[in-house]
């Protein structure tokens, strides 16, 4: 566990970053694999499965970021968000909706009393390339437009050539920018090649004020994948002894089956600890993950397997 | 190593005996829960262990056949016929195989076998047949006063759940299956209990044939625990009960699933326990798994 953590307060130096980042523990990575691996054949079963069914669509970010979406079906997808299964009264609403920033005065009319959120990718969401002054204005209309959370991308290349200083000033700059929003700090781990990379660009992001560090756009396979969720997850953890701060983690992209939601959970708990297993400290950025965890909830309660042409279709 | 022993004897030779696996996907998997069952022939020997399907592995084969349905029901009608034919002829490939397994299964003789094997192939061809001419038997234009084309079209139910009879462990089995498949359905077809060896077989002659991994599974196991998850499972949208006329030690099966089926609104054959499987079978089984579509259409302009 590192003995420092980066100080949000002063802006430090690339040298300074440098010195701490490639000063982390190196990731063991078949060891990271062997982990993830041997979490996922945890079984659970009967009253454990119904409360992480429940949970993990507590955790559900709801999202649609597609070049095709219009406000109706961001109001569709924030009716879904508040009553996933209207024939179940018992279903949990999902944490948020995520949207693109253009769609957020939609979104949050949509959501306005039910306590779903709005989560608003920006700064140039997926690629992250346009000027810091772009990404401050897009940061800004989307906080006032309604977001209560802000999904923002790091700049890859410059975190791939060392110029960790730019990366910090463009989230404490986002930071800024969000006011009274959340941030989460998209890494895009399916960019950063190593998993020393993925904890190296966990620790800036959480140094720099991330709320929530996540690891994918959904635009870039790989995306979530176990070992990357272990690295991170164990950041958080290793930050909150380092610093007393607990920061979040989303995972996103590529998980669609209960199953996988399950043994995400399974990981927060055996390497965060139950204290990350809340919506406010975990999330789960999906779209069809959501009716597939209403089908598993709905065989829980009927003892049939469910169909898809019985859920709505986001 | 040396070939021969010392005193000159041949080394006897080390059986390769068949592990009888399911067919789920076009893989042949082991159930899930790790089960199997003796299979006994007519009299009693011990033939084989047979795999033993859980509810589990009948939810893997509706995803399997649920993911398999747009791509076989968007074929040609020719083409499916083209396929169906091809399990012929890899049927005809076996001939002794199935003849040996099913005159072992019912103690038939062997000349009995041999013609119910022959039937069994000759029904892949029937049914091949029917694949682009059903659509003219049960479907055309009809007539209807105002200036418009009005057509009736058969389409495939989607996925069907088959349990296959218990005493007619090839001839029954190919005739319950072949009319599904046929018209575009994929299916789940749950093996006769106490003569399953025939159906393993079959689904070896189907991963050679063309037929795509998915449109027909076949499992094998106690018909009273696979077929009332089956009968239940929203995303199975017909049921044919041809297996659960006559399940020793489950009460009234066939209207328990009736029951269950409903539920869901599934179309359910249950099919009359006095059935011929030597009979021609005319449309009897090809009828109750299609849906009809009628579109109107303006004439003219």
């Amino acid at each position: 566990m590192p003995q420092t953590a980066i100080a949000a307060e002063q802006a430090p130096t690339n040298r300074a970053l440098r010195e701490f980042l490639h000063g982390l523990p190196g990731v063991d990575d078949v060891g990271a694999r062997e982990r993830a691996a041997g979490l996922a054949t945890r079984s659970v079963k009967t009253t454990a499965k119904a409360a992480a069914l429940d949970l993990a669509v507590r955790m559900v970010d709801l999202t649609t970021l597609e070049g095709a979406d219009t406000p109706g079906k961001v109001r569709a997808l924030a009716a879904k968000a508040r009553r996933p299964d209207p024939d179940d009264p018992d279903a949990p609403a999902a944490a948020a909706v995520c949207v693109y920033s253009d769609l957020v005065g939609v979104a949050a009319e949509a959501v306005r009393g039910s306590g779903v959120g709005v989560a608003s990718v920006a700064t140039a969401f997926p690629s992250g390339r346009a000027p810091l002054e772009a990404k401050l204005a897009d940061t800004r209309r989307a906080v006032a437009d309604g977001a209560t959370e802000i999904d923002m991308v790091i700049d890859r290349g410059a975190f791939l050539a060392g110029d960790y200083r730019k990366v910090h000033e463009e989230i404490t700059a986002v930071r800024e920018a969000c006011g009274g929003a959340h941030l989460k700090v998209i890494l895009e781990t399916g960019e950063l090649a190593t998993l020393d990379n993925v904890r190296r660009a966990s620790w800036l992001a959480m140094g720099a004020g991330a709320d929530f560090i996540k690891t994918s756009t959904g635009k870039v396979a790989p995306a979530a994948t176990p070992p990357v969720v272990l690295v991170m997850l164990e950041a958080v953890r290793d930050n909150l002894a380092a610093t007393g701060r607990a920061v979040g983690v989303k995972p996103a992209g590529g998980i669609r089956t209960a199953k996988d939601a399950i043994r995400n959970l399974v990981m927060v708990q055996e390497v965060a600890g139950p204290r990350w297993l809340d919506p406010a400290l975990f999330r789960i950025g999906a779209s069809s993950l959501l009716n597939d965890l209403l089908m598993q909830r709905a065989k829980q309660r009927t003892g049939a397997y469910a169909g898809p042409d019985y859920f709505t279709i986001d | 190593m040396s070939e021969h022993r010392h005193d000159g004897a041949a080394a006897p030779r080390v059986a390769v005996r068949k592990t009888h696996k399911l067919y789920i996907g076009g893989a042949f998997p082991r159930s899930e829960s790790g089960r199997s069952y003796p299979v006994a022939s007519a009299d009693g020997e011990h033939l084989a262990n047979a795999g033993m399907a859980s509810r589990k592995d009948a939810r893997d084969a509706v995803a399997a056949a649920r993911k398999a349905f747009p791509g076989w029901a968007g074929r040609t009608a020719y083409n499916r016929g083209q396929v169906l034919y091809r399990a012929a002829e890899m049927m005809e490939g076996r001939r002794a195989q199935f003849a040996a397994e099913l005159s072992a299964a019912t103690g038939a003789g062997r000349p009995e076998a041999e013609r119910e094997v022959s039937a069994a192939i000759d029904r892949w061809v029937y049914y091949a047949g029917w694949t682009d001419k059903a659509a003219q038997v049960l479907g055309g234009t009809n007539p209807v006063s105002g200036p418009y084309d009005n057509r009736s079209a058969p389409e495939p139910t989607g996925v069907v759940a088959v349990l296959a009879p218990q005493d007619a462990p090839l001839l029954g089995l190919v005739s319950v299956l072949a009319p599904v498949v046929a018209m575009g359905n994929t299916a789940v077809l749950v093996a006769s209990e106490r003569a399953p060896l025939p159906a393993v077989a079959l689904a070896e002659v189907l991963a050679t044939s063309d037929l795509p991994g998915g449109v027909a599974n076949i499992l094998t196991g106690r018909t009273a625990e696979l077929a009332p998850p089956l009968a239940a499972h929203a995303d199975v949208n017909a049921l044919d009960l041809a297996g659960a006329l006559d399940v020793a030690g489950a009460g009234d099966l066939a209207a328990d699933l009736e029951e269950a089926a409903a539920e869901t609104l599934k179309r359910v054959l249950r099919p009359d326990p006095a059935v011929e499987w030597e009979a021609d079978p005319g449309l009897g089984r090809i009828r109750p798994f299609l849906e009809t579509k009628t579109v109107w259409h303006p004439v003219g302009t």
